[in-house]
């Protein structure tokens, strides 16, 4: 088997980020991180934030820093990675790609110990870079100018020292001295050798500084310190004339000022009122904002709190250091404050947003001073302040992120065309379910009810120099309705439009005249109000139009053609006269290239079956240059140029080509290319859109022509970063559509459907998905759909988290203590179904919502945990059982006890008292067996059985349930007080995380030890394990896909199949033993039998949940996944050795010829911890449009292909899965 | 030293134990043996970003908290060395 990998969704999770002049000029840019993937994003004039580009460097990406050379105009990148190599980029505006500057190989690839990449850290002046590793390594790179200003780099220089641990670096901002970088060090060899604990207890963290001496070409540990333990993060402080140099050490609870010869200045971090006293507070984020007169610091807190921090300094000398209360957002891992006012804030789970400074912290609120730091016996005095509202910032846009996906399942449960995916998403009070379907967002502006059922609109500009359209015309089945754009939309009849006939084309001729093509004729009014009318000759009625400024082809009853031309004085002129040879079923004409005087083709579709390319040259008028067959009548032609890119901001270098697009009644959407000099047809493709024939129509999207295919749903081709993409509208069915600009909405659509108008713009281009959030309470673990119902039974469960009640009753009190209680409402009353409030609630109208405060911690041994019954069509929650005594719920499924009378069960497993650490313990596990009552919208316990461990899988088995408790496999039935037991089986490695089964056959999952295939023997009453896998893999997902064969996913983000041998499952199946004889001698401890691995993959990201499912209806099955990162891919099965044959071989080219950005190997990154095995990396092949056209044609000339064809088959796969 | 010296097995594989953290060597007792994969281990979920996710969404904590205790643990991985034999 050989599978095709092929990302779906990016990651949507951030790893790290920053900011700066990446493309020049005056704008702001940010550059994210994404785990494997390298985003450049930039808010545009809306405060949206778009992404400019997107790369997949096939490696693991750690850390970012952005440096400048002195009197350059441009920021560079450098990145740290798992490739064991310092890579510095450069974006380019041209080509739109990110551009390898350096690449400098300094040891072993992979996320190691010793080997630098974890840390990055610049010199504010850009002269120096130093990478360091977790453990002793860092090097410093010297970055220099040549002759021709050209980046340089130094060979590296050592500032290693072993036994020590490093924490944090930065670079010291000393103006145009001597580089120097700071370091957060522990020794801990002392440690080591000490077997009393005392040297470890004793343990002191240090400050570096190293200083780069760029005379001698030296780095020495200029001077170090002991700081405060608990310290985590270095912030540079300005210096060089600007500020006092030096750095912000963050510690637990504080934030220290160090520097060279100078006291520390310390101040104590405020803590939450209702925080435990034995939690710290610790900085997870910060971000610097300087002008030419003053500087501040962001810092944010594990909980979520952005402090102040300001330095009173006088010259060199800090006299205080101040730290206020800022304003509390969801917890980032990376803050970037832009110049521009603007806040980018990547959250660690759930959606990032952009925020606007209103303030910048000058109000009052609860600020700590290194003044007045008071020091009691017990340490250092707290001070403590409540959460409020939002003061300072204000969120104006924000970027979905599915990190982290828990659960998801693919399921049609709307009934819609293609199936929707339900991913369980997020953490804590952040947590949601989302509903994503493949498509587009759109954003309705307008609808308007029409007197009639209209059957076309078009809109219309009066000048071809106008910016926006004047008029919306639409036609009905007997009259033609004329809207003037302006402030308002409003019908007018002075426009010279005849309104007493329905309209077949209405468009702009000329450089300022309109033309309106109606059945019986055309009529041409010219800009000073004239009006010219063409009647049609005889009983012939028009059928068919096709226009564009300068050229009207008309289609007559009967099959006539008649051609028009504009001439000089601007009359529309008949050129020539061609009978077809029968009904002319639709036709179209590109339009007029720049600097020509007409386009060159005409494309009339006819009802035999036919497309043919007629001449509009003057030498060869109407000469039929080719013929296309197809598969059904067309109803709709085409002609798009898709020039890929010219370079510019989007997309790489592209020689732009004219693709003939045919809409068939059959719903096929019929694709090829059209020369520009014969006209003759090449390189087809087609795709099935839907069940109505589709009508193609231009729009514009980002300044180009794209095209609308409007079938039984609409969709939409455009360009995006090179490619091609055909994606569908989350939308209704339209009848008609045209581009629309306007005032308001600069590129919109205006479409009808029914008696409405609609207006609408698309949004987030480039996003596979479109998605639907619904907020949950606690962190969701498992769900089980139940279809015929179409309900979602979802459990949830939090670790150190406060119960429903217990927030309810800390806020009444909080509420009490502080009268009004003006801020801190620690629970969000709209998600609150039990909110016991009323009356007191509408007071409090700014009320903090959880999703931006967080819970309030509680105690490691307190869990907070519900049964939700959720119907997803209106996002309702029908029931929801908050669980009692510190129970957690952990697993779910639907059981059918074979000789009861109760119908579809619902058990669900949980453990009371759960604690990791120290070690793991619990007090006890139950399985809960619920009943649904009215229609399975609510819960009744039935009872609940208790069980010695964490029952973490559930599944039914031939009328029986069987639980994984701990390292138990076990058979339960149904009685009447409780379970009873059946049958066990204790020979379990660790802990059982999954059980699948089919027929007598049970897949039981390991956590750390893969696959164990087991039977249940009736007869004998005996589970037994027949095979096992030979590799300890730590599981976190897995699937069943046939009777031999597991899909499995472990921690270390691999994916692999394992499949029992043929024989030996025939074997099995023939014994009337079942291999119980082979079972009872066992083999070295393990099963006598051992699966074989098939498939393996290195996805780089932590794979929670797959599933086989079909996205596109008629499709193929694929296995879809979804990861902790918030990505979604897919892995679809090849069906042809020749596909397999040019996917490995474009794969091998595509390695060779265009190595990944980051400098990691690909073939090594794909095989990671395990060589890859029979998957072909989609991703890769996908870059093959990004390349230049030489090296594009170099390889096609390799595999004996044309370009053409290459992309045309990594559509073709793409469009077998989505 | 002498030239020699440089090139054969022992101070090779001296080096090799100098330059790379973790390499070990006939003498490795099993305390030693662990803590280096421990501190191996820590540095591996420290690298890699979901891991650390994962780990903070099983311990509900914040991803920065989660990777300072990694670190911090990455002192005293094993507890305290065993009493040395005095032989």
């Amino acid at each position: 088997m050989y599978l095709y990998s092929l990302t779906l969704q990016q990651a949507t999770g951030i790893v790290c980020a920053t900011n700066g002049n990446f493309i020049g000029g005056k704008t702001q840019e940010i550059i994210v991180a994404r785990g494997k993937t390298l985003d450049l994003l930039r808010p545009d004039d809306a405060g949206k934030i778009q992404t400019i580009h997107s790369v997949e460097v096939f490696g693991v990406i750690r850390s970012l820093a952005q440096f400048r050379l002195t009197g350059s105009q441009k920021d560079y990148i450098v990145v740290g990675t798992d490739s064991g190599r310092i890579v510095i980029l450069e974006y380019s505006k041209d080509r739109n790609c990110f551009d390898k500057v350096h690449q400098e190989t300094f040891g072993k690839s992979g996320c190691r110990r010793i080997v630098p990449g974890q840390y990055l850290a610049v010199d504010p002046k850009g002269r120096a870079v130093m990478i360091a590793a977790c453990e002793k390594q860092k090097l410093v790179y010297v970055l220099n100018r040549d002759t021709v200003a050209r980046l340089t780099i130094s060979s590296p220089l050592e500032a290693h020292k072993s036994h020590t641990i490093t924490y944090s670096i930065t670079g010291v901002d000393c103006g145009f001295d001597n580089p120097i970088f700071a370091a957060i060090e522990l020794d801990y060899s002392e440690a080591d050798q000490d077997p009393t604990g005392k040297a470890a207890l004793y343990a002191q963290k240090h400050l570096t500084f190293y200083e780069l001496d760029l005379g001698l070409n030296h780095v020495s540990r200029k001077w170090t310190e002991p700081i405060d333990n608990g310290a985590n993060l270095l912030v540079t402080v300005p210096g060089g004339g600007d500020g006092p140099s030096g750095v912000l050490v963050c510690a637990e609870n504080f934030v220290i000022y160090k520097n060279h010869g100078h006291p520390d200045v310390r101040a104590v971090i405020p803590r939450r009122a209702d925080l435990h006293t034995d939690r710290g507070v610790l900085i997870v984020s910060a971000a610097m904002h300087r002008q030419k007169s003053m500087f501040f610091f962001l810092l944010q807190t594990e909980y979520g709190d952005i402090f102040k921090a300001t330095l009173e300094h006088d010259g060199d000398r800090v006299s205080e250091l101040k730290i206020k209360y800022f304003d509390t957002i969801p917890v980032t891992s990376a803050m970037c404050v832009l110049k521009t006012g603007f806040l980018f804030a990547a959250s660690e789970f759930g959606n990032h947003a952009l925020y606007q400074f209103r303030a910048i912290g000058d109000g009052d609120d609860v600020e700590a001073s290194s003044a007045t730091l008071m020091e009691t016996e017990e340490g250092f005095q707290p001070l403590f302040f409540q959460p409020r509202g939002l003061k300072n910032l204000v969120r104006i846009d924000q970027i979905e992120s599915l990190m982290s996906i828990m659960d998801m399942r693919v399921a049609n449960l709307f009934e819609e065309e293609t199936p929707q995916i339900f991913t369980l998403c997020g953490r804590g009070p952040r947590s949601s379910l989302r509903i994503l379907r493949p498509g587009l967002a759109i954003s309705e502006m307008a609808v308007s009810q029409l007197p009639g059922v209209p059957n076309a609109v078009w809109t219309v500009k009066k000048n071809v120099n106008d910016e926006f359209d004047a008029y919306i015309v639409v036609s009905f089945a007997n009259a033609t309705l004329v809207l003037s754009i302006g402030e308002t939309v409003e019908e007018v009849s002075d426009s010279g439009f005849l309104d007493t006939t329905p309209s077949l084309a209405v468009s702009l001729l000329g450089d300022d005249s309109l033309m309106q093509v109606h059945p019986n004729g055309i009529r041409h009014i010219r800009e000073d109000g004239r009006i010219n009318e063409w009647k049609t000759p005889g009983k012939k009625t028009i059928v068919k139009v096709g226009s564009n400024r300068l050229q009207v082809v008309i289609a007559l009853s009967g099959g006539e053609l008649i051609y028009f031309e504009m001439d000089m004085t601007g009359q529309l002129m008949e050129v020539e006269k061609h009978e077809m040879p029968g009904d002319v079923a639709c036709l179209d004409i590109a339009p007029v290239p720049e600097g020509r005087q007409r386009s060159r083709f005409l494309a009339v579709g006819s009802y035999d079956n036919t497309i043919r390319i007629l001449s509009l040259d003057p030498d060869d008028c109407m000469q039929i240059l080719s013929v296309q067959s197809v598969s059904s009548p067309p109803e709709s032609l085409l002609l798009l140029e898709v020039q890929a890119s010219v370079g510019g901001e989007d997309g790489a270098d592209h020689p732009a080509s004219v693709f003939l697009n045919a809409g068939l009644q059959n719903g096929v959407l019929f694709r090829t290319v059209v020369d520009m000099v014969t006209g003759q047809l090449s390189d087809t493709r087609s795709r099935f859109l839907g069940l109505r024939a589709p009508k193609l129509f231009s729009a514009i999207v980002r300044g180009r022509r794209a095209m609308l295919c409007l079938s039984s749903r609409p969709w939409l081709g455009y360009i995006h970063q090179g490619h091609f993409l055909l994606t569908p509208l989350s939308y209704e069915t339209l009848e008609y559509a045209a581009s629309f600009s306007s005032d308001q909405c600069a590129e919109g659509v205006v479409a009808v459907a029914g008696d409405a108008l609609r207006v609408f713009t698309i949004e987030r281009l480039g996003e596979t998905f479109n998605e639907t959030a619904i907020p949950l309470r606690y962190t969701p673990r498992k769900f089980v759909l139940q279809p015929k119902r179409k309900l979602l039974v979802i459990v949830e469960s939090d670790h150190g988290a406060f119960t429903a009640e217990e927030r309810e009753a800390a806020r009444k009190e909080c509420l009490e203590a502080a009268g009004m209680g003006e801020n801190g409402n620690p629970n969000n009353v709209d998600q609150m179904e039990n909110g016991g409030g009323g009356g007191d609630e509408e007071e409090n109208e700014d009320t903090l919502s959880d999703e931006q405060y967080g819970y309030p911690k509680a105690e490691s041994n307190k869990w907070a945990s519900c049964i939700r019954i959720l119907d997803p069509r209106t996002g309702n929650t029908t029931c929801l059982l908050e669980l009692q005594d510190n129970e957690a719920a952990f697993s779910v499924c639907t059981v059918n006890f074979h000789d009861k009378e109760h119908g579809t069960l619902l058990a669900v497993g949980t453990a009371k008292g759960l604690q990791f650490w120290p070690k793991r313990s619990l007090t006890a596990g139950f399985i809960h067996i619920y009943r649904f009552v009215e229609e399975g919208k609510s819960l009744e316990l039935l009872h609940k059985t208790q069980v010695e461990g964490v029952p973490l899988a559930l599944c039914q088995f031939q009328g029986r349930l069987l639980a994984g408790i701990g390292s138990v496999l076990r058979l339960y039935d149904l009685g009447k007080r409780r379970l009873l037991r059946k049958c066990e089986n204790k020979l379990f490695p660790n802990t059982i995380m999954s059980i699948h089964t089919y027929r007598d056959r049970i897949y039981v999952g390991d956590i750390q030890e893969s696959f164990h295939y087991c039977k249940y023997r009736r007869d004998e009453n005996q589970l037994y394990i027949f095979a096992d896998d030979s590799v300890p893999r730590w599981l976190t997902a897995s699937h069943h896909i046939d009777f031999d064969t597991m899909a499995g996913a472990d921690k270390f983000g691999n994916i692999y199949f394992v499949r029992l041998p043929q024989d030996v499952s025939d074997e099995i199946e023939e014994d009337p033993t079942g291999g119980r004889i082979k079972w009872e001698q066992g083999k070295l401890n393990g099963a006598p039998n051992k699966v074989e691995e098939i498939v393996q993959f290195h996805v780089g990201d932590l794979v929670t949940c797959l599933q086989k499912a079909s996205l596109i209806p008629g499709g193929g099955d694929c296995i879809i996944y979804g990861t902790v990162m918030g990505s979604l891919g897919a892995l679809l099965a090849f069906t042809s050795r020749e596909d397999v044959d040019f996917f490995s071989h474009l794969e091998m080219h595509m390695r060779q010829e265009h190595p990944p950005l980051c400098g990691r190997d690909h073939m090594a990154y794909r095989s990671a911890y395990f060589p890859v095995k029979d998957v072909i990396d989609g991703d890769l092949c996908e870059q093959y449009p990004t390349l230049p056209p030489d090296l594009q044609r170099k390889i096609a000339d390799e595999l004996d292909r044309t370009p053409g064809e290459i992309l045309k088959k990594l559509e073709d796969v793409r469009n077998k899965i989505i | 030293m002498q030239a020699s010296d440089r090139f054969n097995i022992n101070s090779q594989l001296e080096h090799l134990q100098a330059k790379y953290v973790g390499t070990g060597h006939a003498d490795l007792n099993r305390f030693e043996w662990a803590v280096n994969i421990q501190r191996d281990s820590y540095a591996s979920y420290i690298g890699h970003y979901p891991m650390l996710a994962y780990f903070a969404i099983a311990e509900n904590e914040s991803i920065g908290r989660e990777r300072y205790n990694f670190m911090q643990r990455m002192l005293l991985p094993c507890g305290p060395p065993p009493e040395r034999d005095e032989e």
